[in-house]
């Protein structure tokens, strides 16, 4: 059997989802399950001066009724110590409310019908407070949102040490990089029961079922042994569903009250309100260097939204700013970052969490110092790009890149494009006043970045067993929500074995059938858990081998193992009649009453976080009546190491590329000055459809990571980094002749059309 | 609350209930049919998870009443197989593809795509992403999906 690894193997889990057999949460045949529904706040800011829910208790159907001053859990722990305590989030509201959305009443009843009629008799009387909507608003502290800490800010970072303003050249800016929400098609979503052992089972759509085991472990005050938790299909998540939200940790005590069990399934609004947003950050730099375009230091100050209640996001603006050196050689870096409460929906990770914001940032202060030094974009950017010998490669900000070839992936990007041939076009419309482009002005954005994989901390768990059969039984701790897992570690253990796909299964998202594990995020799955899987099936053949070797009565180190095959035999004699052993023969003599003889298990870590680089140059027409942006190319060059399955690497690259051009181009989230969502549902949040893309020009050039022993990084964020400032670049490149300077994300028609009329007013 | 007696052929079988009138056709496919194929998305008939084809036309089903598809046909994502389970020609290519992700869409998709193929057996580019812009994805950047339109096209105009 050639070697699977590097090669387009279509995804043998697929046969479930494409019949509609998939095991999402609301499609859990769970019997007598009560519907959860919550009555949320319909103020963005206020006090709770009054909760009725007697008339809701008595509605048909109507099983029980909960609020704050039912609970004996919560707060939620804060995820980092240096949070202010008192910012911890309640369960339930109690006294205040601080975002549109935030749970303040559960309702269980038989069915979903008889939880929204009872929602609607849930009567709830607040008293308004001012609502603090934005970034400015917010770190006046003006308007405090908990008292107790007596400040909205959150965190504040900073380091480093730089003078970019006495450079020959230096440019400033203030960008905004805006709020975007994930929008996984299957929404926040869990179940639960309990045993008559007082064991309980709990189902969510989530990223990993052992750490939010853990999560569930602490917010009860159980062992984690006596919860069993299961991550079923996932339909999506992008960062979102790391850890489970306040509504999902009551299940479990709702659950207990009913003696029955739960199931919650939001809408689609209240999980547009309720399951976390992110990015939202203003970002001020000031970039300098040489006039002959070599880029020495920068300073950043980022500030980020923390929404509500402080979760991920402030560590999000921090992670944003020491990763915003990029792919480039400065000497010097200052960082700052502040993150602040607003009462918006909290911020989390989404797919790249931090790394977009990284980008967006450094490729806008890049594209600044081009024109600051009168040079081609991509010129500067090739001649400050860490070059192949100066790996490992430390950021001034002090993060260690690991390997890459950076400009050999620029060049090629810049090849497939015909970079000369584009540019020559776009002067020849230019130098005609653009009198044959029917007012569609051409632009081309180049953008050369970096992402950093497998930078949460930890191992993953992997093991391989041998079963009676023949067959082998993976125990994977990632567990994915689309990324295709099974396929993946099958052919890295179809590899090692010899045993066909089909004769492999995977297990995942079931700590009662996977003893560890951790989340799959930030793109660590193939380097972590497929390095585990690999190194677990490594070991699992050589104590196949010393088995094989008793029953051929032969050294271990004698005997070969055919991968044609999937068969053992001695070295020098691998001809029909000569004897052997197959993978059955083991499993029949191995396998016990008492379990598998043949199981190998490891906990892989690797040396430390891989770099990905990636070039991508995209080329628009912006009709300058109208303000449409239209992509006419889209060409990519990922450098993710090495390559597992390209078809899965490829459909990570588009999906993170159409989030990417939709953070670029279309999506934001918006509240009026009340803080009222405007956006939350698919209708008003500008969703990208198959009909808003191009065809992507998508390549994969490979530099193997020295950090794990296949050589992987992670793909699956690259597009989301790389996407939207390739795009702010290509249209900013397109109206430089009209005088505009800058626009912020998202590029809407309205943003640019208005950024046209400024211009010529001006 | 009254109820309606409806009747409704799913996927050729004969399906008989009551049902309150604000009961959607995709609550009544996946609570008293017990076909949860048919996904819920966004329940606003944006996102198109929860398309089925009633008498011909694919529907969006949590925009369409139980008690509007009664007297009708329906052919649900857990219908196009053939009974031998051979997959129809647009599953069989969105998993040659790699036409899906997280697969939470992926039935509303394949509905749609084969009611699309039967009206358009032989679609260009435009036509497809048209086509597709009824049902979204978030996983996949549409870019496989096209090709599996494009090669389950071909497989049913030679079949």
């Amino acid at each position: 059997m050639p070697l699977l690894l590097g090669t387009a193997v279509p995804r043998v889990e697929d046969e479930r989802f494409l019949t509609g057999q998939g095991t999402y949460i609301a499609n859990l045949d769970l019997p007598g399950v009560l519907t959860v529904t919550y009555v949320t706040s319909s103020v963005a800011h206020g006090l709770i001066t009054g909760i009725d829910v007697e008339e809701a208790r008595q509605a048909p159907g109507v099983v029980d009724v909960v609020t704050a001053a039912d609970l004996d859990i919560g707060p939620i722990p804060p995820m980092n110590p240096n949070y202010p305590a008192s910012m911890a989030r309640p369960i339930l509201a109690a006294d205040r409310v601080r975002f549109v959305g935030e749970a303040i009443v559960a309702i269980v009843s038989e069915t979903a019908a008889a939880g929204a009629d009872a929602a609607e008799l849930v009567v709830i009387d607040y008293e308004p407070l001012p609502a603090v909507v934005t970034i400015e608003a917010a770190e006046t502290d003006d308007v405090v949102m908990f008292p107790e800490a007596g400040t909205n800010l959150v965190l504040r970072t900073e380091g480093g040490d730089a003078d970019p303003e006495s450079c020959e050249v230096s440019v400033s800016s203030v960008i905004i990089n805006q709020r975007l929400a994930p929008c996984p098609l299957e929404g926040r979503a869990g179940a639960s029961v309990w045993g008559d052992d007082g064991r309980l089972t709990h189902w969510s759509s989530c990223q990993g079922a052992h750490p939010v085991r853990a999560v569930f472990a602490q917010t009860y005050g159980m062992p984690v042994d006596q919860i069993r938790l299961i991550a079923p299909d996932v339909g999506g998540s992008f960062g979102s569903k790391a850890r489970p939200t306040a509504e999902e940790l009551l299940l479990p005590f709702l659950a207990r009250r009913a003696g029955r069990p739960v199931r919650w399934v939001p809408s689609r609004s209240t999980d547009m309100t309720g399951l976390g947003h992110s990015r939202g950050q203003r970002q001020r730099f000031t970039i300098g260097g040489d006039r002959d375009g070599t880029m020495r230091a920068m300073r950043v100050h980022v500030d980020g939204d923390a929404g509500a209640y402080p979760a991920l996001g402030p560590m999000l603006a921090a992670n944003a700013a020491t990763m915003s050196a990029g792919p480039y050689r400065f000497e010097s870096m200052a960082w700052s970052t502040a993150a602040f409460i607003t009462n918006s929906t909290p911020t989390v990770a989404y797919r790249g969490a931090g790394r977009p914001e990284a980008a967006a940032l450094v490729e806008r202060a890049v594209d600044l110092f081009a024109a600051a030094v009168g040079l081609d974009p991509a010129e500067v950017r090739r001649r400050n790009l860490v070059r192949p010998d100066q790996f490992p490669w430390t950021t001034a900000t002090g993060v260690v890149y690991d390997s890459g070839r950076y400009e050999e992936a620029l060049q090629r990007a810049l090849d497939e494009v015909d970079y000369e041939g584009v540019r020559k076009e776009q002067a020849r419309r230019r130098d005609n006043g653009n009198g044959d482009d029917g007012g569609r002005a051409l632009g081309i954005g180049v953008t050369t970045f970096i992402d950093r994989t497998a930078g949460v901390p930890g191992s993953e768990y992997g093991a391989v067993e041998l079963r009676a059969d023949g067959s082998v039984l993976v125990r994977t701790g990632s567990s994915p929500y689309g990324q295709g897992h099974h396929t993946a570690w099958k052919m890295l253990v179809a590899d090692r074995t010899g045993l066909p796909l089909d004769r492999i299964e995977v297990i995942h998202g079931d700590t009662d059938q996977v003893p560890r594990g951790g989340i799959t995020g930030g793109s660590r799955s193939a380097q972590k858990a497929g390095s585990a899987v690999a190194e677990a099936t490594d070991l699992l053949v050589v104590e196949a081998k010393r088995q094989a070797a008793n029953l051929l009565e032969a050294s271990p180190d004698d005997i070969v193992l055919d991968m044609a095959e999937g068969r053992f035999h001695v070295a020098g004699s691998p001809g029909a009649g000569a004897p052997q052993v197959t993978w059955s023969d083991l499993g029949e003599r191995t396998v016990t009453a008492d379990g598998p003889g043949l199981k190998c298990e490891t906990d892989f870590d690797g040396l430390g976080p891989t770099v990905p680089f990636g070039a991508y140059v995209a080329v628009v027409e912006v009709d300058t009546e109208t303000g449409a942006v239209e992509i006419t190319r889209m060409v990519t060059v990922d450098d993710a190491g090495t390559i597992l399955n390209p078809l899965l690497a490829m459909g990570q690259v588009h999906g993170g590329l159409a989030q990417g051009i939709g953070q670029g181009l279309f999506e934001e989230w918006r509240f009026d000055d009340d803080g009222n969502p405007l956006t939350a549902n698919f209708s008003d949040y500008a969703f990208i459809s198959a009909a808003d893309l191009p065809s992507f020009e998508s390549y994969l050039v490979e530099t193997p990571s020295p950090n794990n022993p296949l050589g992987f990084k992670g793909i699956a964020e690259s597009g989301t980094i790389g996407g939207p400032p390739v795009l702010q670049s290509a249209v900013l490149d397109a109206l430089a002749p009209l005088g505009v300077r800058h626009i912020d994300f998202p590029l809407t028609p309205e943003r640019v059309w208005e950024a046209i009329q400024e211009a010529r007013r001006s | 609350m009254a109820e309606f007696p409806v009747s409704v052929t799913v996927n050729g079988q004969a399906r008989r209930g009551t049902v309150e009138a604000r009961k959607t056709l995709a609550d009544w496919l996946r609570d008293d049919c017990n076909l949860t194929g048919t996904h819920l998305g966004c329940e606003h008939g944006v996102c198109g998870a929860c398309t089925v084809i009633m008498d011909g036309v694919a529907v969006r089903s949590c925009l369409v009443f139980a008690v509007q598809a009664d007297g009708s046909e329906v052919t649900t994502i857990e219908g196009l197989a053939a009974e031998d389970g051979t997959l129809h020609p647009v599953q069989d290519a969105f998993q040659k593809c790699h036409g899906l992700q997280c697969g939470f869409c992926t039935p509303g998709f394949i509905v749609s795509v084969a009611s699309f193929l039967e009206e358009h057996p032989n679609p260009d580019d435009t036509e497809i992403r048209e086509g597709l812009s009824g049902n979204i994805c978030r996983c996949t950047g549409y870019q496989g999906i096209l090709q599996a339109v494009k090669m389950a096209a071909e497989t049913m105009q030679s079949a």
